[in-house]
């Protein structure tokens, strides 16, 4: 059944990685190293809150996490069936990766849905 | 510059060994030797035994691949030179069964390559009378590349994906179907994309790239996979919102 | 007549080497291949890191106070620091690839990988400004 929509999955994997490979850098080194460190001042709660009240930025951020967790679970099932040879689970491993990122993206919609 | 150099080379004689060995000739240093004319020098004074596919000696047939030091080459474009100060390690491809020696049986790239069908696929042949088929050299352009290939076999025995699942399809067949699929004569793209979008064909692939390292052609067989995957996947959303328009 | 002799064509024993587990470690561009597989790991993990700070917006300012002190510990920063290297490794190797996917041909001719090359990395660096600047506002 997964292999039905192999097309889709894998245009969710260009989508997720291009995503990643654009925003994760920026991102990652100012909330991950320049904020803590203190090399450049953190946002403020008030003003990120506000920020998410934009129906823009509620996409952005939606895209930001959903899609490279996509990119994730088809590269990673293919990591594990390939690299680890686990073909007898190969079934299992395709849904736990992609039910993860299913998983992460209801949970960020709801959480972009909810915050007023 | 030695006057001779070590050549160790993977032995199988299947009659009296259940696994290859491997053994050590010395043979002369020439420098414009290559790795095909120290196989021919041991099989012709050393040790007429050795068993070993070659044709026409100048990188045109494909017949020579074997690991060399490791990497997949073809023995007759491998300069001796260039592995001073030696043992040089001759082995047969990986990821297909070795019959003898350095000779491997290709049965399964030779039928995966009829699966693709790499011909002129035409929904009706045009008659003669109407002349012949008329390609501008852009046209020629967008397939070339994919036409070079001699069918060496070194991207299968590259692809660590071919050597997991051997009912992969394979590099060399899937940059022969593109070499069809966009090739202007060419009316067949829609029934090898359906043989390629099975569970063995382009989607197993995972862009490790080897295949275009060795390809001593230059074709590129990594860059026309991926471009498969992405017609394979427009084309799936168009049959999505338009059932009837990709028939 | 007795029946037809039957003959067994001699086939000769054929030997299949099994392919390790440690298939990945014998050859410097498959260890490279799978570390750039891997990078998706840590993606997951940004993504993760991201939706907790997602939650903690939401909660109000004790808690995003909180996830900012959280971000501050050693074992956070060091796991960000390697983040951030893998998922720069991501980036360049995707940039880098692209234009084996997308051959775009501009009357006839096909754009030569630099320029799709180029104009990723431009991208990348035009979007990275403009989000730094947004972030940086508040």
């Amino acid at each position: 059944m997964v292999e039905r929509i192999t097309p889709l999955l894998w245009l969710l994997f260009s989508a997720g990685g291009t995503v990643a490979a654009l925003l994760f850098p920026v991102h990652l080194f100012l909330t991950g190293l320049a904020f803590p460190l203190g090399w450049l001042e953190a946002p403020r709660q008030e003003f990120l809150h506000r920020l998410l009240t934009h129906p823009v930025t509620r996409l952005y951020v939606l895209v930001l996490i959903s899609l490279p967790l996509f990119h994730w679970a088809h590269r990673f099932r293919y990591t594990l069936y390939d690299g680890l040879q686990l073909k007898h689970l190969t079934t299992l491993i395709a849904v736990l990766c992609y039910g993860a990122a299913l998983g992460g993206t209801a949970m960020t919609a709801y959480l972009l849905w909810t915050i007023r | 510059m030695p006057s001779t150099v070590a050549l160790t080379v993977t032995r199988y004689r299947p009659e009296r060994e259940s696994e290859p060995t491997f053994q050590t000739y010395e043979i002369p240093f020439r420098k414009d030797w290559v790795v095909l004319d120290a196989l021919n020098h041991v099989k012709d004074r050393l040790d007429g035994s050795l068993s070993f596919r070659w044709s026409c000696r100048m990188g045109v047939c494909g017949s020579c691949g074997m690991k060399v030091n490791g990497t997949p080459k073809l023995t007759c474009a491998t300069f001796l030179s260039d592995y001073l100060p030696g043992p040089i390690r001759v082995e047969p491809l990986d990821y297909f069964p070795v019959v003898r020696d350095l000779v491997v049986d290709i049965t399964d790239f030779v039928r995966k390559l009829k699966q693709v069908k790499p011909w002129i696929l035409r929904k009706e042949e045009k008659p003669l009378g109407e002349g012949e088929y008329l390609q501008t050299p852009d046209q020629l352009d967008t397939y070339k590349q994919f036409s070079m290939c001699i069918n060496c076999m070194l991207c299968y025995s590259a692809c660590p994906i071919y050597g997991l699942e051997p009912g992969f399809i394979g590099p060399a067949a899937i940059a022969l179907a593109q070499r069809y699929n966009m090739d202007s004569r060419d009316q067949g793209a829609a029934e090898r994309l359906n043989i390629l979008s099975e569970h063995d064909g382009i989607w197993q692939c995972t862009f490790v790239g080897e295949c275009t390292k060795v390809c001593p052609k230059h074709v590129d067989p990594a860059g026309a996979i991926q471009q498969y995957k992405l017609s394979g996947a427009t084309h799936w959303i168009k049959s999505l919102l338009l059932p009837r328009g990709t028939r | 007549m007795s029946a037809e002799p039957h003959y067994t064509l001699y086939h000769p024993r054929w030997y299949r080497r099994r392919v390790s587990v440690w298939w990945w470690l014998q050859n410097r561009s498959y260890t490279r291949f799978v570390l750039r597989e891997l990078t998706s790991v840590f993606v997951a993990f940004f993504a993760g890191l991201y939706l907790w700070q997602l939650h903690a917006i939401a909660q109000g300012p004790e808690a995003y106070g909180q996830f900012l002190v959280r971000l501050k510990t050693p074992f956070f920063l060091t796991v960000d620091a390697v983040a951030f290297f893998f998922v720069l490794f991501h980036a360049i190797t995707w940039f880098n690839l692209t234009p084996k996917a997308m051959v775009v041909r501009l009357r006839g001719k096909r754009v030569p990988d630099w320029v799709v090359v180029g104009s990723n990395y431009a991208a990348w660096l035009v979007v990275s400004g403009a989000v730094a600047l947004v972030l940086l506002r508040g």
